[in-house]
């Protein structure tokens, strides 16, 4: 078998793609999505993503949700070692290369990581006008007019924007991005990022990408704060955190508790002893 | 000046050289013999003053309307130049709007001119809030102030005589007049210097379109654009303009003031238009 499962020629493309992706920050670039050992719609654009730039010298770490233990998370890091014998890992600071669904790590990035984004809808503009063909004059025109009605509607009707995830960002100044369903939390976290950030939609046979320190920027009328989940009042019942993304867990008993989101920051917390 | 039209033209069809030379109103026919292309607009010369109200009337097909859309980039003329004041290029010459690339004319469309439609459904978007649709015109002319942006729209409903409450109401709730006024309010809300109307009242019921003009008329006093108004009702263009431009077969056969054209025709068939009211 190759190393890393595609072919030369396939990883060549995809790198080509990332390449042009680079150069214009924020811009959808299509490529041609290969066949994979698993189906489109569960992580393909990303694993196309890690398999066209992994190398012998990487780290690997899969999260799902923060989650390095979920099913998804699991098979697509076993996939990838199985076909590249590269280290994986679950430490975010050790990792060089991170394939994430639906969350940004806790731990701040550094210089020379790679996080890919796992995408199911890459254009942002889906949500307002279907219309691929208009979508492209949208973004060719930077006219974002009904992204900017949709959050004037949801602020006058309900005081503030109802999207929780997939909130629009704007990249450069220039393209309106769908940053992936990551929380709304996770948005401020892409702008000035010192990592490389990739997207990819394998599906939809789509490449974004955000270079190391661009300007990012959640949309939001001047005049409004960009506000965030809020936690306030809660911890994380097994490593105490105050400020991280929690999930809300119901027992059997129907009481609530709250865990990180990302397992990886809570177990890091626990052995440096920081615990409550 | 404030807009300047140089032989615009307009072709439907395979462009030949005999298209406009072999129609127009002396031929009584807008359809090229050679070709067989229809011939919208032929040759049309313009120019519109700072705060003017130009009038274009015409028979049904004479090419009005289609000019009102060539000048707001709606279709794009096949021959010609058209200037708007302060829509230069980036060595500050006055520059062709056919020539415009997209952002130029999502600038042109947005900040300088506004189009009202016969038809409140082609200038409104009915998925959005009345409130929404001033705002998406506000935000298209730079304005990303939520606060500003709800009190222009609400400034604009207003004056418009639609109650401020219904602000976040979607078009479809309200009744054609009111449809027609929210038009008006999005066109008039990133202060246009041109003005551009699609006959704005047919349709509507009398008591209506007297309110209608007369709200356009007061607006037009007090905040100066500059108009240009498409109808076949002698009577808005009488309330309405200053100077009329007459249309027959795509070609202008008569222009001038209107209260003179209105009151001394010269051209045999604004003779025929004007003798023809009821």
């Amino acid at each position: 078998m190759r190393y890393a499962f595609l072919d030369e020629e396939a990883k060549k493309e995809i790198r080509r793609s990332i390449l042009k992706a680079i150069a214009i920050p924020g811009y959808i670039v299509s490529f041609a999505s290969r066949e994979l050992p698993v189906a489109r719609g569960w992580g393909t654009g990303g694993l196309q993503l890690s398999l066209a730039i992994i190398n012998e010298e990487d780290t690997l770490k899969v999260i799902d949700q923060g989650c390095d233990g979920s099913v998804n998370a699991v098979n697509i890091r076993n996939f990838i070692s199985s076909v590249t014998n590269v280290k994986t890992t679950t430490k975010t600071q050790e990792a060089s290369i991170i394939q994430t669904r639906h969350r940004v790590p806790e731990i701040d990035l550094q210089e020379g990581q790679t996080l890919v984004y796992q995408v199911p809808i890459p254009d942002i503009l889906e949500t307002v006008e279907p219309n691929l063909e208009k979508q492209k004059l949208l973004h060719a025109n930077a006219d974002y007019s009904k992204l900017w009605v949709l959050l004037y509607e949801d602020t006058s009707m309900f005081g503030d924007s109802r999207i929780s995830s997939r909130y629009p960002v704007m990249v450069n100044d220039r393209y309106a991005m769908d940053p992936s369903p990551i929380p709304k939390y996770d948005t401020p976290k892409l702008g000035d990022c010192k990592a490389l950030q990739l997207f990819g939609a394998g599906r939809e046979k789509k490449i974004y990408a955000v270079p190391p320190y661009t300007k990012v920027e959640p949309l939001k009328f001047e005049d409004r704060e960009f506000k965030v989940e809020n936690f306030d009042g809660k911890a994380c019942a097994r490593c105490g955190s105050t400020n991280s993304f929690l999930d809300e867990v119901y027992d059997d008993n129907g009481d609530v508790s709250y865990y990180c989101n990302d397992t990886d920051y809570c177990d890091t917390r626990l052995e440096l002893g920081e615990s409550k | 000046m404030i807009l300047d039209l140089k032989n615009v033209s307009k072709v439907f069809g395979k462009f030949c050289p005999n298209c406009l030379d072999h129609t127009g109103a002396d031929y009584n026919s807008s359809i090229c013999p050679t070709c067989n292309s229809v011939v919208g607009v032929n040759d049309v010369n313009l120019t519109l003053s700072q705060g003017e109200v130009l009038g274009i009337v015409g028979e049904s097909g004479s090419g009005k309307s289609t000019l009102l859309q060539l000048i707001y980039q709606d279709q794009e003329a096949s021959l010609g130049e058209i200037f708007v004041k302060d829509f230069i290029s980036k060595d500050g010459k006055k520059k062709n709007i056919l020539d415009a690339n997209l952002n130029e004319l999502s600038h042109l469309r947005n900040s300088l001119m506004s189009m009202i439609y016969q038809n409140p459904r082609l200038g409104l978007n009915y998925k959005f809030s009345a409130g929404g649709n001033i705002a998406q015109k506000v935000i298209m002319s730079g304005n990303k102030k939520y606060d500003e942006i709800r009190q222009r729209a609400m400034f604009f409903l207003e004056k418009t005589e639609i109650p401020t409450s219904r602000i976040d109401d979607y078009p479809d709730y309200f009744s054609g007049g009111q449809q027609q006024r929210i038009q008006i309010s999005k066109a008039l809300s990133s202060n246009p210097k041109i003005l551009l109307l699609d006959e704005p009242t047919t349709g509507l019921d009398l008591s209506v379109q007297a309110k209608i003009l007369d709200l356009i008329k007061e607006l037009q006093h007090e905040i100066g654009f500059a108009m240009v108004v498409v109808s076949h009702d002698l009577g808005v263009i009488k309330h309405l303009t200053d100077i009329t431009v007459v249309m027959k077969n795509g070609q202008i056969v008569e222009k001038g003031l209107t209260d003179q054209i209105l009151e001394d025709p010269q051209h045999p068939y604004t003779q025929l238009l004007v003798s023809s009211i009821l």
